[in-house]
């Protein structure tokens, strides 16, 4: 997003529950709702559609107006947005580390956030592939492929990144279920596959760029929707991919923040479009745009699209997303010892 | 107490000055007072341990060099372009005059985009360039490009009134007492532009410090060797740890404020010579 909108968005989530506060003093309209949904970068697509299926439903059953805007940006800089005062009703983020922040730094949400929603909050899924150029010219087909020697492989940074922490955290699990456990063996796996990385953009969407249009590198760590994306809606006939043989399940999750939508007087509605997120109609909408459904029914009825891998959770392998961030991305954390030997 | 200006053009100068304490104080000062203060809730020990780490270290290196060397390439091309567009009618001319502050105005994350697009291993610039064995886009000559890119109107803008403002009979008189082309240049007109240069360096560089857009693309952000400070920065703020990217903001902000003080005497002293030289 650019900043001019971002400011923008953040002057009207302001501004406008100020003015709604001036006219109405004694609150409780019930005529005009706002959400306001912040989320990351590659989900515009899915929200665009999902918002106006959703005002359709709440104003068809309520009979009362909803008006629902939408923010996108970086992960950990949504977060960052709303930690330090925009006010969200949704988040809708990469990763359950940034959302724990909402707890851990303002006190937004319960610490228990997770538990409330179904499926640890998060109602669709993805994991991570690889995209290689047509024809798959390197014969990559799995994890090992990517640590052989003059092979090149694009990722962005763990460090700016919470898509690339999936990456990275995707590989880590290979490596570690490959040797039994071994978490040295994991780390060098890990360690020469960075090796062979050229270039760390700072986001999902740079690296994704630096693939496809500078043609740097043989093949890309991506989130699934965005390989379809890249493959099906960008370069038809240019790339493929890939599936490995066993991946991360990416869940990004989703919560009400309750400190705000009590404050607004939003809380019904922001719940109710979270519930829908998990419906019929949400799945379906979710699956068209790229991610793995939850329901059953609605994964049966897509599943020639998303080939079948084993999937490990984050909370299997690392024990969650906050132990693996202090593990493997803070600050003198393992990525930091894989780039800075000499500092022991 | 002040003095109080010699002609009062502006009405009340309590009110001014006020005014512009209010500005500076709301603008500047309250935002660097808050910066200050986060990074006090870090011990001493932890300060040092995040703004002294040999990644820190080489971010430094590399931010500070790179500004240096574009803010150095723009003092001397910068130069060259006012001095052209002062000192010659062409056809044209008004769209240079324009395509010079196209830097300012550009959003800097499309500059680093395009620059990374002309400069990486298949785009216009780069595959020449790679062919003759200069990697541009993804080394540190890459930052020092997007660096020097979005430093250029600084240079001539401060240089070209200076230029303008120059008489013609001093040339003149330089000429009718024997001077060459190029003593006239070196002993009478480089002596009066060197202050608006030196400015004009001071403020690319101070630019090019603080730059993120258009380097983060270009740069390609290796720990260790393409890394530049700002970057560190928003690493930092990705963990949550505000406190520790205030710290590396403060390492940057008194080097800065270090290297721009020191310009500014070196241009003091330069107006000084200037008017004390013998006439």
């Amino acid at each position: 997003m650019s900043p001019l909108r971002f400011t923008l968005l953040l002057l009207t989530a302001t501004l406008l529950p100020l003015l709604g506060g001036c006219s109405k003093p004694d609150g409780a309209s019930t005529e005009s709702v706002t959400l306001l949904n912040v989320s990351y970068d590659p989900t515009r697509e899915l929200y665009e559609e999902f918002n106006a299926a959703f005002v359709k439903h709440w104003e068809a059953t309520k009979g009362t107006k909803l008006t629902l805007k939408q923010s996108h940006g970086g992960s950990g800089k949504q977060a960052r947005a709303v930690i330090d005062g925009l006010e969200a009703d949704i988040v809708t983020l990469a990763l359950a580390y940034d959302v724990d922040m909402l707890h851990d730094k303002a006190g937004l949400i319960p610490k228990d956030w997770q538990a409330r929603l179904p499926n640890n909050s998060s109602p669709y899924t993805s994991t991570i592939v690889f995209v290689v150029r047509k024809g798959n010219p390197k014969g990559i087909r799995d994890w090992e492929d990517l640590i052989k020697p003059g092979i090149s492989v694009i990722t962005p940074n763990p460090k700016t990144s919470g898509g690339a922490r999936w990456n990275y955290l995707a590989a880590w699990g290979y490596a570690l279920h490959k040797a039994g456990g071994d978490e040295s063996k994991a780390r060098e796996f890990v360690t020469s596959l960075f090796r062979n990385v050229p270039v760390l953009d700072s986001g999902a969407r740079g690296s994704t760029t630096t693939f496809a249009e500078r043609g740097l590198g043989d093949v890309l760590i991506a989130w699934e929707n965005e390989a379809f994306l890249l493959t099906e809606e960008v370069g038809k006939d240019r790339f493929e991919i890939i599936v490995p043989s066993e991946s991360i399940l990416a869940e990004p999750p989703v919560t009400v923040v309750d400190k705000n939508v009590d404050k607004r007087g939003s809380r019904a509605v922001a719940e109710a479009y979270l519930q829908y997120l998990y419906s019929e109609a949400g799945q379906e909408i979710a699956a068209k745009h790229h991610y793995r459904p939850r329901s059953p029914a609605v994964a049966a009825k897509y599943a020639s699209r998303f080939p079948s891998v084993r999937l490990f959770t984050i909370d299997e392998v690392f024990g969650g997303w906050r132990l693996a961030q202090r593990t493997h991305f803070d600050d003198s954390g393992v990525f930091d010892l894989i780039y800075t030997p000499s500092a022991k | 107490m002040a003095r109080r200006a010699q002609r009062r053009i502006l009405p009340g100068y309590g009110l001014s000055l006020g005014m512009t304490w209010l500005y500076l104080g709301l603008l500047v000062l309250i935002p660097l007072c808050g910066l200050f203060l986060k990074t006090f809730t870090l011990t001493w020990e932890q300060f040092w341990a995040t703004v002294a780490a040999p990644r820190a270290l080489a971010a430094y290196r590399l931010t500070f060099g790179a500004s240096f060397v574009a803010a150095s390439v723009n003092a001397v091309f910068g130069l060259l372009v006012a001095w052209v567009l002062v000192r010659y009618r062409f056809p044209g001319k008004g769209l240079v005059d324009a395509l010079v502050d196209l830097p300012f105005a550009l959003p800097t994350a499309v500059a680093g985009l395009t620059l990374t697009s002309l400069y990486s291993s298949n785009g216009w610039y780069g595959r020449y360039l790679e062919a003759a064995g200069i990697k541009v886009a993804f080394s540190s000559l890459g930052v020092a490009v997007a660096l020097t890119f979005i430093g250029l109107p600084f240079v001539v803008r401060t240089v070209q009134p200076v230029l303008e403002d120059i008489d013609a009979d001093v040339e003149e008189a330089a000429a009718t007492l024997g001077a060459t082309p190029w003593q006239t240049f070196t002993r009478v007109i480089f002596p009066s532009i060197l202050p608006a240069l030196l400015s004009g360096f001071a403020l690319a560089l101070a630019r090019a410090i603080g730059e993120y857009g258009s380097v983060v693309f270009i740069s390609g952000n290796m720990p260790m060797r393409t890394e530049i400070a700002p970057l560190l920065i928003i690493t930092r703020l990705e963990q949550y740890d505000y406190a520790g990217a205030t710290a590396i903001a403060i390492v940057m902000l008194v080097a800065s404020f270090v290297m721009l003080l020191a310009i500014n005497l070196l241009q003091r002293w330069s107006y000084r010579r200037l008017e004390t030289r013998p006439g």
